[in-house]
C-alpha cells in the first residue's frame, strides 16, 4: 500500500527522514513560529536553569505544567525528557532533573544528548490526538500534507503497520492549497462540525508558514483536541531547506551549535561539507559522488574511512590546507587519502596548493596522493620533488593499495 | 549522431558576466562550441571576447537564433533564469547552479510540464558530445568521440568514469551529468531513452548514488526497453544510513535507497555492475 502516490512506505519513510537532514530548530522556536502565523500552540516558556523554569511555572498560574528537554532529536518522552509537575515544588525538582541530563533517545545514539534548556507548559486535558506533517515528494516535486488519527505514536510506523489510517493531498506550486484540500482532510480525520471550524484555518495557515519560510518539513505529532474542544499543536517541529536561508536570516538565528558536532561546524565555516566516521582513513575529495565512490574504495581496499569531506567541484590551496586541518583534528586519523579529479583547472597548480597547505598545518601522518587532469606530470614532480612525506598514487587501484598499506601499519 | 547537443547547436549563456559564466564559456569556445550570445540582465549591448551580451533572453534568442542556454546565474536568481529560457522558447536549458532551493525548483518543475523545453539540471556539470559540443563545465579534453553513451548523476564521478573509458580507447556519443539534486528536469530514463534511439550509441554507463529511487525505476526501464549493453555503477556503498552526504538525494534509510538494493536491482535487470569504481574502464573493455 502506498502513502505517497505510487511509492512505497519505506521510501516515504525515507523521504521523512532525509528532511530531517536538513537545519532543525527546537520545539520551543518551532511554536514561537506557529504563533506568529496564528496557528495554537499551549502556553508556555522556554528556561535554561532551573529558577527560569520555576517562575515560568509560577506565570502560568495553574498546575499541573508539562516540563519539556529541548534538544534536536525525537522520542524525548520516552527517554525521560518530558515529564509533568503538580505543584511548584515539583516544577522545581523535575526541571532540576531534566536540566544538565544527558538524553538518549533513539534518534541521540548512544552517546545521548546534554539538556541545556526546557519548554514549560500548561498542562491541558487531552481528549484525543491527531497527527499533521507537511514535506516535500522529490518524485511529483509537489509538497505532500499528511494527517492521521494515529496521533501521538510513530508515524512511521503507522505508515508501515495501517497505511489507511493516513489521509494525504498533494499541493501544486503554481495553485497553491486549495480549500478543498483542507476539507479533504478535515473529513478524514473524521472531525465534527466545529472542529473542521478549527482545523481548516489551522492547516492552511501551517501551510503558509511552510511556503513562506522554504520549510523541507513541518510536523505535529501530536496535534490535539482538549476536553473543551479546542485544537493545538502539543508538539512542534520545523526544519529548513539548507539552501534558501540566505532568504531567512531570521532562522539563521535559530541555529544552535550545542546541537551540532563541533568538527561539522568547523568545517560548515569554510563551505566544506564533512561528516566524521568511525574508521582511521581521512579523505579529501572534489565532489560529493566521488567522494562517496572513494570510501567505498578505501573499504574495498580492506581500510576504514574517517570521515567523509567533499571540498567541492574546484579545490583551492584554501580549501585543501582547511580540509587538511579539520582531517587531522581527529585524533584517530593514521593516514590521509586526497583524490581530487581537477576538471578544468590544473594540477601542477593543485599540487603546490597542497605541499603549502601541508606545509602550513604540520601534517603528522602520511599522505597518499591521486589527482588526474591537465599537467598531471607537472603535478606528480612538484608533490614527489616537495621532500615531504608524500605518496603519489598513479591511479584509484593503486591508491586503493597505498592507503590499505598505511592502514594496516 | 548524438543526443541533444551537436554542431548544430547555438548556446547562449545566461550570467556570462559573472566570473564563473565567463570562464566556462570560453572554455566551451575553446572546445568548439558556438558560444552565440550571453545574457545579463543591465549588461546589454557590452560583449564578453566577441560574444554580445543581451539584457534579455528573448532579445538574444531573436538575434542570434540561439538554442541551446546554459545557466551561470546564482541560487537566488537561477529559477526565474531557467523560466525566461523556457518563455523565449530555448528548447534545451542546461542550469549548472548549485543551490537553487527545493520549492524554487517545485514550481519550475510544474511549469516546465507544460512547456516544449528540456532542462538537463540544476546542480550538474552539463552536456557533451565530444569532438562537437560542449555545454557545460567538465574537463573537454578527458573525452574522445565513440559509441558509449553516459548518464550519471554526478560531476566529478562522471569526469572520473569518463576518464577510464577514454584510457581504455572507449570514445563517447554524448555524457550526460543529470544532477543531484532533489527535484531536477532530465533524468535517468529520458537519457536511456534518447540513447536507445541514437544510432550512433551502441552501448551506456550508468553512474548512480544512494538515496531516492530513480536508479531502481531507470533499471527497470532498462530491463524493459534496452536493446543495447549497460555497465552500472552505485557510489556509497559505505555511507553510513541516515546521513546526508553533500546531494540532498544521497540520503539512506533502512533497506531503501541503499547502494545494495540498487545494484541489486540494476543486476536483475541484466546491467553489468562494477562494485570497484578503479575497474569501470576495463570492465567496460570487456563488456562492451
Amino acid at each position: 500500500m502506498s502513502v505517497l502516490s505510487g511509492k512505497s512506505n519505506s521510501y516515504r519513510n525515507q523521504l521523512i527522514r532525509r528532511a530531517r537532514r536538513k537545519m532543525k530548530i527546537h520545539e520551543y522556536q518551532a511554536k514561537e513560529l506557529f504563533q506568529k502565523y496564528g496557528v495554537p500552540i499551549p502556553r508556555g516558556k522556554v528556561a535554561f536553569n532551573v529558577e527560569e523554569a520555576k517562575s515560568a511555572a509560577a506565570e502560568l498560574g495553574t498546575y499541573p505544567v508539562v516540563i519539556k528537554a529541548q534538544i534536536h532529536a525525537g522520542g524525548r518522552g520516552k527517554g525521560g525528557g518530558v515529564k509533568l509537575a503538580k505543584t511548584s515544588s515539583e516544577a522545581e525538582e523535575v526541571a532540576g532533573a531534566i536540566l544538565g541530563m544527558t538524553l538518549v533517545t533513539h534518534q541521540t545514539g548512544p552517546e545521548g544528548r546534554l539538556v541545556r534548556k526546557v519548554l514549560v507548559e500548561e498542562g491541558l486535558e487531552i481528549e484525543k490526538e491527531l497527527y499533521l506533517g507537511m514535506l516535500p515528494d522529490r518524485s511529483t516535486a509537489k509538497v505532500t500534507i499528511m494527517v492521521s488519527e494515529a496521533g501521538g505514536m510513530d508515524i512511521e510506523e503507522v505508515a508501515a503497520s495501517t497505511p489507511e489510517k493516513i489521509i494525504k493531498v498533494q499541493v501544486d506550486p503554481l495553485l497553491g492549497f486549495e480549500a478543498f484540500q483542507a476539507r479533504k482532510l478535515a473529513y478524514g480525520l473524521n472531525l465534527e462540525p466545529d472542529l473542521v471550524k478549527l482545523f481548516v484555518p489551522m492547516v492552511t495557515k501551517l501551510y503558509k508558514l511552510f511556503g513562506d519560510y522554504d520549510c523541507s518539513m513541518v510536523e505535529i505529532n501530536p496535534l490535539v483536541i482538549t476536553k473543551d474542544r479546542n485544537m493545538l499543536a502539543l508538539d512542534a517541529k520545523a526544519n529548513f531547506d539548507d539552501n534558501a536561508l540566505f532568504r531567512h536570516k531570521d532562522i539563521l538565528s535559530y541555529r544552535d551549535l550545542d546541537e551540532e558536532d563541533p568538527s561539522e561546524v568547523e568545517a560548515s565555516k569554510y563551505n566544506l561539507n564533512y561528516i566524521k566516521m568511525d574508521g582511521n582513513i581521512g579523505n579529501m575529495v572534489n565532489g560529493a559522488g566521488l567522494a562517496m565512490a572513494t570510501m567505498d574504495i578505501i573499504k574495498l581496499a580492506g581500510a576504514d574511512p574517517a570521515n567523509f569531506l567533499d571540498v567541492g567541484g574546484g579545490a583551492s590551496e584554501e580549501m585543501v590546507e582547511n580540509g587538511f586541518r579539520i582531517i587531522l583534528s581527529d585524533p584517530t586519523v593514521k593516514g590521509v587519502f586526497i583524490n581530487i579529479f581537477v576538471g578544468i583547472l590544473r594540477c601542477d597548480i593543485l599540487a603546490q596548493g597542497v605541499v603549502e597547505a601541508a606545509k602550513k598545518v604540520d601534517v603528522r601522518v602520511p599522505v597518499v596522493i591521486r589527482m588526474e587532469g591537465t599537467n598531471v606530470e607537472k603535478g606528480r614532480q612538484i608533490l614527489e620533488a616537495s621532500g615531504m612525506n608524500l605518496t603519489v598514487a598513479s591511479d584509484l587501484t593503486d591508491a586503493a593499495q597505498k592507503v590499505a598499506t598505511i592502514a594496516k601499519g | 549522431m548524438s543526443i541533444w547537443v551537436d554542431q548544430n547547436t547555438r548556446l547562449l549563456v545566461q550570467g556570462i558576466t559573472g566570473r564563473e559564466g565567463q570562464f566556462h564559456a570560453l572554455q566551451c569556445v575553446a572546445y568548439g562550441t558556438k558560444v552565440v550570445a550571453g545574457v545579463t540582465p543591465g549588461k546589454g549591448g557590452q560583449s564578453v571576447e566577441g560574444i554580445p551580451v543581451f539584457n534579455t533572453v528573448e532579445n538574444a534568442v531573436h538575434e542570434t537564433k540561439a538554442n541551446c542556454a546554459m545557466i551561470f546565474v546564482p541560487p537566488a536568481f537561477a529559477a526565474d533564469a531557467i523560466l525566461e529560457a523556457a518563455e523565449a522558447g530555448v528548447p534545451l536549458i542546461v542550469a549548472i547552479t548549485e543551490g537553487i532551493p527545493v520549492l524554487d525548483m517545485m514550481k519550475v518543475k510544474t511549469y516546465l510540464k507544460s512547456s516544449p523545453s528540456r532542462l538537463i539540471g540544476p546542480n550538474c556539470p552539463g552536456i557533451i558530445t565530444p569532438g562537437q559540443c560542449k555545454v557545460g563545465i567538465m574537463p573537454g579534453p578527458i573525452h574522445k568521440p565513440g559509441p558509449v553513451g553516459v548518464v550519471s548523476r554526478s560531476g566529478t564521478l562522471t569526469y572520473e568514469v569518463v576518464h577510464q573509458l577514454t584510457r581504455q580507447g572507449i570514445g563517447q556519443s554524448t555524457c550526460i551529468g543529470i544532477g543531484g539534486d532533489p527535484v531536477n528536469g532530465t533524468n535517468f530514463i529520458d537519457c536511456l531513452t534518447a540513447f536507445e534511439k541514437d544510432s550512433d550509441t551502441k552501448a551506456v554507463v550508468m553512474v548512480g548514488e544512494i538515496g531516492g529511487s530513480a536508479e531502481e525505476e531507470a533499471s527497470e526501464f532498462i530491463a524493459k526497453n534496452l536493446t543495447k549493453p549497460v555497465v552500472g555503477f552505485i557510489a556509497g556503498l559505505t555511507a553510513p544510513p541516515g546521513r546526508r552526504m553533500g546531494h540532498a538525494g544521497a540520503i539512506i534509510s533502512g533497506s531503501s535507497g541503499t547502494a545494495q538494493a540498487k545494484m541489486e536491482a540494476m543486476r536483475k535487470a541484466g546491467i553489468t555492475v562494477v562494485e570497484n569504481l578503479g575497474k569501470l574502464g576495463e570492465t567496460c573493455k570487456k563488456v562492451f
